[in-house]
Protein backbone atom coordinates (compact mmCIF):
# COMPACT_ATOMS: atom_id res chain seq x y z
CA UNK A 1 0.00 0.00 0.00
CA UNK A 2 1.17 3.49 -0.83
CA UNK A 3 2.85 6.11 2.05
CA UNK A 4 -0.15 8.10 1.64
CA UNK A 5 -3.67 7.75 0.48
CA UNK A 6 -6.26 10.66 -0.09
CA UNK A 7 -10.13 10.33 -0.07
CA UNK A 8 -12.57 12.85 -0.69
CA UNK A 9 -15.58 12.80 1.62
CA UNK A 10 -18.29 13.95 -0.27
CA UNK A 11 -20.77 11.31 0.50
CA UNK A 12 -21.52 8.86 3.33
CA UNK A 13 -20.27 6.41 1.69
CA UNK A 14 -17.03 7.44 1.52
CA UNK A 15 -16.53 7.55 5.59
CA UNK A 16 -16.72 4.19 4.95
CA UNK A 17 -14.09 4.01 2.34
CA UNK A 18 -12.22 6.00 4.18
CA UNK A 19 -12.09 3.68 7.12
CA UNK A 20 -11.39 1.03 5.39
CA UNK A 21 -8.13 2.48 4.08
CA UNK A 22 -7.10 3.31 7.37
CA UNK A 23 -7.28 0.06 8.71
CA UNK A 24 -5.73 -1.75 6.19
CA UNK A 25 -2.80 1.12 6.79
CA UNK A 26 -2.71 0.44 10.61
CA UNK A 27 -3.04 -3.09 9.92
CA UNK A 28 0.26 -3.15 7.91
CA UNK A 29 2.50 -0.72 9.85
CA UNK A 30 1.38 -3.41 12.81
CA UNK A 31 -0.82 -2.03 14.95
CA UNK A 32 -2.73 -4.33 16.82
CA UNK A 33 -6.46 -5.06 16.92
CA UNK A 34 -7.55 -2.39 19.34
CA UNK A 35 -5.50 -0.11 17.74
CA UNK A 36 -6.47 -1.02 14.31
CA UNK A 37 -10.02 -0.13 15.79
CA UNK A 38 -8.99 3.17 17.30
CA UNK A 39 -7.31 4.40 14.31
CA UNK A 40 -10.63 3.28 12.16
CA UNK A 41 -13.20 5.14 14.72
CA UNK A 42 -10.85 8.15 14.91
CA UNK A 43 -10.78 8.29 11.00
CA UNK A 44 -14.67 7.70 11.38
CA UNK A 45 -15.13 10.52 13.34
CA UNK A 46 -13.39 13.04 11.98
CA UNK A 47 -14.83 12.18 8.30
CA UNK A 48 -17.93 12.74 9.55
CA UNK A 49 -17.73 15.78 11.27
CA UNK A 50 -16.34 17.00 7.25
CA UNK A 51 -19.62 15.30 6.30
CA UNK A 52 -21.85 17.06 8.97
CA UNK A 53 -20.32 20.16 9.30
CA UNK A 54 -17.92 21.30 6.11
CA UNK A 55 -20.21 18.94 3.23
CA UNK A 56 -17.16 18.67 1.68
CA UNK A 57 -13.19 17.18 2.16
CA UNK A 58 -10.43 14.83 2.21
CA UNK A 59 -8.74 12.83 4.51
CA UNK A 60 -5.25 12.03 3.99
CA UNK A 61 -3.74 8.81 5.65
CA UNK A 62 -0.07 9.02 5.79
CA UNK A 63 2.26 6.42 7.09
CA UNK A 64 4.88 8.40 9.41
CA UNK A 65 8.52 7.32 10.83
CA UNK A 66 10.46 9.54 13.38
CA UNK A 67 13.35 8.39 15.62
CA UNK A 68 12.84 4.56 14.29
CA UNK A 69 9.56 4.58 15.03
CA UNK A 70 6.89 4.14 13.09
CA UNK A 71 3.19 5.46 13.12
CA UNK A 72 0.34 6.72 10.92
CA UNK A 73 -0.74 10.37 10.61
CA UNK A 74 -4.18 11.53 9.66
CA UNK A 75 -5.57 14.15 8.33
CA UNK A 76 -8.54 16.04 7.89
CA UNK A 77 -8.96 18.94 5.65
CA UNK A 78 -12.12 20.86 4.66
CA UNK A 79 -13.41 24.27 3.38
CA UNK A 80 -16.09 24.37 5.70
CA UNK A 81 -17.22 26.95 8.48
CA UNK A 82 -14.07 26.70 10.64
CA UNK A 83 -13.74 26.79 14.04
CA UNK A 84 -14.05 29.87 16.41
CA UNK A 85 -12.43 28.56 19.16
CA UNK A 86 -10.66 25.15 19.43
CA UNK A 87 -10.01 25.31 23.02
CA UNK A 88 -13.52 25.34 23.56
CA UNK A 89 -14.51 22.92 21.38
CA UNK A 90 -12.20 20.28 22.53
CA UNK A 91 -13.15 21.24 25.90
CA UNK A 92 -16.76 20.63 25.71
CA UNK A 93 -17.22 19.53 22.16
CA UNK A 94 -20.32 21.23 20.91
CA UNK A 95 -20.80 22.51 17.70
CA UNK A 96 -17.75 21.24 14.86
CA UNK A 97 -15.65 19.65 17.61
CA UNK A 98 -18.72 17.28 17.73
CA UNK A 99 -16.07 14.44 18.11
CA UNK A 100 -12.86 16.27 18.32
CA UNK A 101 -12.43 15.97 22.06
CA UNK A 102 -12.90 11.97 21.68
CA UNK A 103 -10.89 11.58 18.99
CA UNK A 104 -7.90 13.31 20.99
CA UNK A 105 -8.29 10.37 23.44
CA UNK A 106 -8.00 7.92 20.73
CA UNK A 107 -4.62 9.19 19.50
CA UNK A 108 -1.02 10.31 20.34
CA UNK A 109 -1.72 13.88 19.10
CA UNK A 110 -4.09 16.57 17.81
CA UNK A 111 -3.15 19.76 16.25
CA UNK A 112 -5.80 21.83 14.62
CA UNK A 113 -5.58 24.87 12.34
CA UNK A 114 -8.61 26.18 11.84
CA UNK A 115 -9.82 29.51 10.83
CA UNK A 116 -13.60 31.11 10.61
CA UNK A 117 -15.36 31.17 7.41
CA UNK A 118 -12.51 29.61 5.62
CA UNK A 119 -12.06 25.74 7.04
CA UNK A 120 -10.35 23.26 9.62
CA UNK A 121 -7.20 21.26 9.34
CA UNK A 122 -7.34 17.97 11.69
CA UNK A 123 -3.93 16.69 11.63
CA UNK A 124 -4.08 13.28 14.32
CA UNK A 125 -0.60 11.21 15.23
CA UNK A 126 -0.86 7.48 16.59
CA UNK A 127 2.28 5.74 17.05
CA UNK A 128 3.44 1.99 17.17
CA UNK A 129 4.59 1.01 20.76
CA UNK B 1 1.09 -4.82 30.44
CA UNK B 2 2.64 -8.76 30.05
CA UNK B 3 2.41 -9.57 33.18
CA UNK B 4 -1.49 -8.15 33.42
CA UNK B 5 -1.80 -10.26 30.11
CA UNK B 6 -0.36 -13.27 31.62
CA UNK B 7 -2.34 -12.59 35.31
CA UNK B 8 -5.64 -12.62 33.16
CA UNK B 9 -4.94 -15.87 31.84
CA UNK B 10 -4.43 -17.86 34.78
CA UNK B 11 -7.10 -16.28 36.29
CA UNK B 12 -9.26 -17.06 33.47
CA UNK B 13 -8.05 -20.96 32.46
CA UNK B 14 -8.55 -21.28 36.36
CA UNK B 15 -12.62 -20.36 36.33
CA UNK B 16 -12.73 -22.33 32.75
CA UNK B 17 -12.09 -25.55 34.45
CA UNK B 18 -13.95 -24.81 38.00
CA UNK B 19 -16.66 -22.39 37.86
CA UNK B 20 -16.29 -21.47 41.69
CA UNK B 21 -17.08 -18.31 43.25
CA UNK B 22 -13.06 -18.19 44.32
CA UNK B 23 -12.10 -17.90 41.16
CA UNK B 24 -14.97 -15.27 40.28
CA UNK B 25 -13.84 -13.25 43.38
CA UNK B 26 -10.05 -13.49 42.08
CA UNK B 27 -11.38 -12.31 38.87
CA UNK B 28 -13.10 -9.02 40.41
CA UNK B 29 -10.22 -7.94 42.31
CA UNK B 30 -8.57 -7.95 38.94
CA UNK B 31 -10.50 -5.27 38.24
CA UNK B 32 -8.25 -3.16 40.63
CA UNK B 33 -5.27 -3.27 38.61
CA UNK B 34 -6.59 -2.59 35.36
CA UNK B 35 -7.82 0.67 36.69
CA UNK B 36 -4.59 1.30 38.00
CA UNK B 37 -3.10 0.91 34.69
CA UNK B 38 -5.55 2.80 32.84
CA UNK B 39 -7.05 0.28 30.80
CA UNK B 40 -9.89 0.65 28.78
CA UNK B 41 -12.95 -1.34 28.08
CA UNK B 42 -12.00 -2.37 24.31
CA UNK B 43 -8.22 -3.60 25.91
CA UNK B 44 -9.74 -5.90 28.36
CA UNK B 45 -11.84 -7.44 25.34
CA UNK B 46 -8.67 -7.47 23.39
CA UNK B 47 -6.83 -9.26 26.34
CA UNK B 48 -9.73 -12.26 27.32
CA UNK B 49 -9.55 -12.83 23.71
CA UNK B 50 -6.20 -13.25 23.68
CA UNK B 51 -6.21 -15.33 26.91
CA UNK B 52 -8.90 -17.22 25.09
CA UNK B 53 -7.05 -18.36 21.96
CA UNK B 54 -4.26 -19.71 24.17
CA UNK B 55 -6.57 -21.61 26.39
CA UNK B 56 -8.22 -22.70 23.93
CA UNK B 57 -6.87 -24.45 20.93
CA UNK B 58 -8.55 -24.54 17.57
CA UNK B 59 -11.00 -21.51 18.94
CA UNK B 60 -13.58 -21.44 15.85
CA UNK B 61 -13.34 -18.36 13.63
CA UNK B 62 -16.55 -17.18 14.26
CA UNK B 63 -15.69 -16.64 17.94
CA UNK B 64 -12.26 -14.45 17.33
CA UNK B 65 -14.39 -12.34 15.03
CA UNK B 66 -16.90 -11.75 17.12
CA UNK B 67 -14.29 -10.63 19.65
CA UNK B 68 -12.87 -8.72 17.34
CA UNK B 69 -16.27 -7.04 16.88
CA UNK B 70 -16.73 -6.60 20.54
CA UNK B 71 -13.56 -4.48 20.58
CA UNK B 72 -15.02 -2.46 17.60
CA UNK B 73 -18.29 -1.74 19.24
CA UNK B 74 -16.48 -0.92 22.65
CA UNK B 75 -13.63 2.18 21.15
CA UNK B 76 -16.80 3.60 19.68
CA UNK B 77 -19.04 2.69 22.83
CA UNK B 78 -16.36 4.28 25.26
CA UNK B 79 -16.13 7.43 23.24
CA UNK B 80 -19.94 7.76 23.24
CA UNK B 81 -19.92 7.14 27.00
CA UNK B 82 -17.20 9.90 27.61
CA UNK B 83 -19.24 12.70 25.28
CA UNK B 84 -22.26 11.51 27.39
CA UNK B 85 -20.39 11.58 30.72
CA UNK B 86 -19.56 15.44 29.80
CA UNK B 87 -22.50 16.39 28.63
CA UNK B 88 -23.69 15.16 32.11
CA UNK B 89 -20.96 17.30 33.82
CA UNK B 90 -21.98 20.80 32.08
CA UNK B 91 -25.81 19.71 33.14
CA UNK B 92 -24.50 19.98 36.85
CA UNK B 93 -22.35 23.09 36.23
CA UNK B 94 -25.53 24.85 34.82
CA UNK B 95 -27.70 23.29 37.74
CA UNK B 96 -25.31 24.76 40.28
CA UNK B 97 -24.90 28.00 38.03
CA UNK B 98 -28.53 28.17 38.23
CA UNK B 99 -28.87 27.60 41.65
CA UNK B 100 -26.14 30.78 42.82
CA UNK B 101 -28.47 33.29 40.38
CA UNK B 102 -31.76 32.03 41.51
CA UNK B 103 -29.89 32.61 45.61
CA UNK B 104 -28.92 36.08 43.98
CA UNK B 105 -32.24 37.07 42.58
CA UNK B 106 -34.14 36.27 46.00
CA UNK B 107 -31.55 38.61 47.62
CA UNK B 108 -31.45 41.20 44.76
CA UNK B 109 -35.91 40.95 44.79
CA UNK B 110 -36.47 40.32 48.80
CA UNK B 111 -39.18 42.60 49.66
CA UNK B 112 -40.49 43.23 53.22
CA UNK B 113 -44.28 43.72 53.98
CA UNK B 114 -44.89 46.64 55.58
CA UNK B 115 -47.35 46.41 58.73
CA UNK B 116 -48.90 49.98 58.98
CA UNK B 117 -51.82 50.37 61.16
CA UNK B 118 -55.13 50.33 60.04
CA UNK B 119 -54.10 47.85 57.38
CA UNK B 120 -53.72 44.48 56.77
CA UNK B 121 -51.40 43.04 53.90
CA UNK B 122 -50.61 39.70 52.93
CA UNK B 123 -48.44 38.09 50.28
CA UNK B 124 -47.39 35.48 48.54
CA UNK B 125 -45.03 34.82 45.34
CA UNK B 126 -44.16 30.94 44.44
CA UNK B 127 -41.81 30.99 41.04
CA UNK B 128 -42.52 27.60 38.73
CA UNK B 129 -39.06 27.36 37.84
CA UNK B 130 -36.28 28.26 39.75
CA UNK B 131 -36.14 32.14 38.82
CA UNK B 132 -39.35 34.03 39.35
CA UNK B 133 -41.19 35.97 36.48
CA UNK B 134 -43.32 37.25 38.99
CA UNK B 135 -42.01 40.30 41.52
CA UNK B 136 -44.05 42.74 43.98
CA UNK B 137 -42.32 45.92 45.37
CA UNK B 138 -43.46 47.69 48.46
CA UNK B 139 -42.57 50.82 49.85
CA UNK B 140 -44.26 52.72 52.45
CA UNK B 141 -42.76 56.03 53.56
CA UNK B 142 -44.31 55.34 57.63
CA UNK B 143 -46.36 58.64 56.71
CA UNK B 144 -49.61 58.94 54.42
CA UNK B 145 -48.66 56.46 51.68
CA UNK B 146 -47.86 53.22 50.98
CA UNK B 147 -47.42 51.60 47.45
CA UNK B 148 -47.55 48.02 46.15
CA UNK B 149 -46.48 47.01 42.63
CA UNK B 150 -47.36 43.44 41.22
CA UNK B 151 -45.11 42.57 38.43
CA UNK B 152 -44.88 40.07 35.63
CA UNK B 153 -42.68 39.32 32.96
CA UNK B 154 -44.41 37.95 29.79
CA UNK B 155 -41.88 34.93 29.83
CA UNK B 156 -40.06 32.90 32.57
CA UNK B 157 -37.06 31.58 33.83
CA UNK B 158 -33.86 33.35 33.37
CA UNK B 159 -34.59 35.92 30.88
CA UNK B 160 -37.38 37.09 32.95
CA UNK B 161 -35.64 37.36 35.93
CA UNK B 162 -33.25 39.40 34.35
CA UNK B 163 -35.53 41.59 33.05
CA UNK B 164 -36.89 41.88 36.58
CA UNK B 165 -34.28 43.08 38.18
CA UNK B 166 -34.25 46.35 35.75
CA UNK B 167 -37.70 46.86 36.96
CA UNK B 168 -36.82 46.39 40.36
CA UNK B 169 -34.05 49.27 40.07
CA UNK B 170 -36.20 51.54 37.70
CA UNK B 171 -38.99 51.19 40.72
CA UNK B 172 -36.14 51.96 43.49
CA UNK B 173 -35.60 54.93 41.85
CA UNK B 174 -38.99 56.00 41.93
CA UNK B 175 -38.40 56.07 45.76
CA UNK B 176 -41.25 58.31 46.35
CA UNK B 177 -44.17 55.93 47.69
CA UNK B 178 -46.52 59.18 47.28
CA UNK B 179 -45.70 58.91 43.53
CA UNK B 180 -49.07 58.63 41.55
CA UNK B 181 -49.56 55.43 39.75
CA UNK B 182 -49.75 56.43 36.33
CA UNK B 183 -46.87 58.59 36.71
CA UNK B 184 -45.20 55.31 37.69
CA UNK B 185 -45.87 52.96 34.85
CA UNK B 186 -45.42 55.88 32.56
CA UNK B 187 -41.63 56.18 33.80
CA UNK B 188 -41.28 52.41 33.94
CA UNK B 189 -42.69 51.68 29.97
CA UNK B 190 -40.14 54.29 28.97
CA UNK B 191 -37.06 52.45 30.58
CA UNK B 192 -38.23 49.23 29.52
CA UNK B 193 -39.46 49.88 25.77
CA UNK B 194 -35.55 51.18 25.00
CA UNK B 195 -33.80 48.93 27.27
CA UNK B 196 -35.22 45.66 26.98
CA UNK B 197 -35.63 43.41 23.76
CA UNK B 198 -38.39 43.60 21.32
CA UNK B 199 -40.26 40.26 22.65
CA UNK B 200 -39.99 41.00 26.21
CA UNK B 201 -43.34 42.46 27.96
CA UNK B 202 -44.13 43.12 31.39
CA UNK B 203 -47.46 43.48 32.90
CA UNK B 204 -47.75 45.70 36.09
CA UNK B 205 -50.76 46.97 38.73
CA UNK B 206 -49.72 49.55 40.44
CA UNK B 207 -51.20 50.82 43.64
CA UNK B 208 -50.91 53.76 45.99
CA UNK B 209 -52.47 53.81 49.41
CA UNK B 210 -53.51 57.04 51.30
CA UNK B 211 -53.65 55.42 54.73
CA UNK B 212 -55.35 58.98 56.35
CA UNK B 213 -58.50 58.65 53.60
CA UNK B 214 -58.11 54.79 52.63
CA UNK B 215 -58.05 55.52 49.13
CA UNK B 216 -56.71 53.04 46.49
CA UNK B 217 -54.99 54.40 43.72
CA UNK B 218 -54.00 52.38 41.26
CA UNK B 219 -52.87 51.93 37.20
CA UNK B 220 -52.68 48.88 35.42
CA UNK B 221 -50.33 48.31 32.29
CA UNK B 222 -51.68 45.09 31.18
CA UNK B 223 -52.47 43.24 34.32
CA UNK B 224 -54.99 40.73 35.46
CA UNK B 225 -57.49 42.84 36.44
CA UNK B 226 -57.84 43.06 40.65
CA UNK B 227 -60.21 42.16 42.44
CA UNK B 228 -61.94 44.51 44.47
CA UNK B 229 -64.43 42.90 47.37
CA UNK B 230 -67.21 45.53 48.98
CA UNK B 231 -68.34 44.35 52.26
CA UNK B 232 -71.17 46.47 53.40
CA UNK B 233 -72.88 45.50 49.38
CA UNK B 234 -70.92 41.87 49.71
CA UNK B 235 -70.26 41.95 46.24
CA UNK B 236 -67.08 42.03 44.15
CA UNK B 237 -65.40 44.04 41.73
CA UNK B 238 -63.28 44.01 39.22
CA UNK B 239 -60.71 46.74 38.78
CA UNK B 240 -60.72 46.17 34.70
CA UNK B 241 -58.30 48.89 32.96
CA UNK B 242 -57.98 47.77 29.33
CA UNK B 243 -54.14 49.70 29.07
CA UNK B 244 -50.94 48.45 27.07
CA UNK B 245 -48.94 46.39 28.59
CA UNK B 246 -44.96 48.12 29.67
CA UNK B 247 -42.72 48.07 27.02
CA UNK B 248 -44.42 48.12 23.72
CA UNK B 249 -44.86 51.18 22.56
CA UNK B 250 -43.32 54.41 23.76
CA UNK B 251 -44.83 57.30 25.34
CA UNK B 252 -47.95 55.68 26.68
CA UNK B 253 -50.04 57.21 28.96
CA UNK B 254 -51.69 55.63 31.28
CA UNK B 255 -54.78 56.48 33.55
CA UNK B 256 -55.40 56.07 37.30
CA UNK B 257 -58.30 55.37 39.57
CA UNK B 258 -59.54 55.74 43.11
CA UNK B 259 -61.32 53.35 45.01
CA UNK B 260 -62.02 53.70 49.26
CA UNK B 261 -62.16 51.10 50.90
CA UNK B 262 -64.23 50.40 54.20
CA UNK B 263 -63.94 48.05 57.05
CA UNK B 264 -63.40 44.56 55.97
CA UNK B 265 -63.51 45.64 52.43
CA UNK B 266 -60.61 44.17 50.90
CA UNK B 267 -58.07 43.66 47.37
CA UNK B 268 -56.68 41.02 45.52
CA UNK B 269 -53.63 41.78 43.27
CA UNK B 270 -52.52 38.94 41.23
CA UNK B 271 -50.72 37.84 38.52
CA UNK B 272 -51.91 35.80 35.52
CA UNK B 273 -50.72 32.74 37.31
CA UNK B 274 -53.08 32.39 39.43
CA UNK B 275 -56.25 32.71 37.27
CA UNK B 276 -54.08 29.87 34.55
CA UNK B 277 -56.69 27.03 34.67
CA UNK B 278 -55.64 25.90 31.25
CA UNK B 279 -56.80 22.55 31.79
CA UNK B 280 -60.08 23.42 33.21
CA UNK B 281 -62.71 24.79 31.22
CA UNK B 282 -65.83 23.94 33.22
CA UNK B 283 -64.20 26.74 35.55
CA UNK B 284 -64.67 30.48 35.52
CA UNK B 285 -61.10 30.58 37.49
CA UNK B 286 -62.10 34.84 38.82
CA UNK B 287 -64.86 32.99 39.66
CA UNK B 288 -63.60 30.39 41.73
CA UNK B 289 -60.90 32.60 43.78
CA UNK B 290 -63.74 35.07 45.01
CA UNK B 291 -65.60 32.23 46.78
CA UNK B 292 -62.48 31.20 47.91
CA UNK B 293 -61.23 34.41 49.05
CA UNK B 294 -65.13 35.16 50.53
CA UNK B 295 -64.84 32.02 52.23
CA UNK B 296 -62.15 32.67 54.23
CA UNK B 297 -62.66 36.38 54.49
CA UNK B 298 -61.90 36.05 58.44
CA UNK B 299 -58.64 35.23 58.69
CA UNK B 300 -55.67 37.86 58.18
CA UNK B 301 -54.67 38.51 54.66
CA UNK B 302 -51.47 36.72 54.63
CA UNK B 303 -53.37 33.51 55.85
CA UNK B 304 -56.26 33.98 53.53
CA UNK B 305 -52.79 34.51 50.69
CA UNK B 306 -51.73 31.34 51.67
CA UNK B 307 -54.68 29.41 51.55
CA UNK B 308 -55.52 30.32 48.00
CA UNK B 309 -52.74 29.20 46.98
CA UNK B 310 -52.97 25.69 48.88
CA UNK B 311 -56.50 25.57 47.84
CA UNK B 312 -55.69 26.10 44.10
CA UNK B 313 -52.57 23.89 44.39
CA UNK B 314 -54.91 21.11 45.07
CA UNK B 315 -56.93 21.54 42.19
CA UNK B 316 -53.79 21.94 39.91
CA UNK B 317 -52.87 18.14 41.31
CA UNK B 318 -49.93 20.16 42.65
CA UNK B 319 -49.04 20.98 39.20
CA UNK B 320 -49.44 25.01 39.04
CA UNK B 321 -48.13 25.60 35.58
CA UNK B 322 -47.05 29.24 36.06
CA UNK B 323 -44.84 31.79 38.94
CA UNK B 324 -48.34 32.81 41.56
CA UNK B 325 -48.13 35.55 42.91
CA UNK B 326 -50.77 36.92 44.86
CA UNK B 327 -51.50 40.11 47.16
CA UNK B 328 -54.42 40.68 49.55
CA UNK B 329 -54.75 44.25 51.53
CA UNK B 330 -57.59 44.05 53.90
CA UNK B 331 -59.13 47.12 55.90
Amino acid sequence: MAEKVTVEIVTELDIVTARKLGRKQAKQIGFNKVDQARITTAIGELAKNIFQYACEGKIIIERINKEGKKGVSITSIDQGPGIADVQKALEDGESYGAGLSSVKRLVDSMHIFSEEGKGTTVKVEKWLR
Amino acid sequence: MEQLKLDYKTILSNYIHNQNERNLYIGQNFIKRLIQKNVTPEEVISIHKQALEDIIEDLPEYTIHAYDFLIEVMVHFGLKLKEHQSLLMKQEELRIEMEVAAKIQNTLLETTIPNPEGLDIGMISVPLRKMNGDYVHFMHDHKRFLSIAVTDVVGKGVPAALCMSMVKYGLDTLEYANSNPSYVLEVLNQLIEKSVDDGMFVSMCYGRYDLEKDIFTWSSAGHEPPLYYHSRENAYYDLESKELLLGILPDVKYSQKDIKLNDNDFIILMTDGVTDFRNREEFDPRQYIKELALSCRHLNAQEMCDNIHKQLQVLHNYKLEDDFTIVIIKK
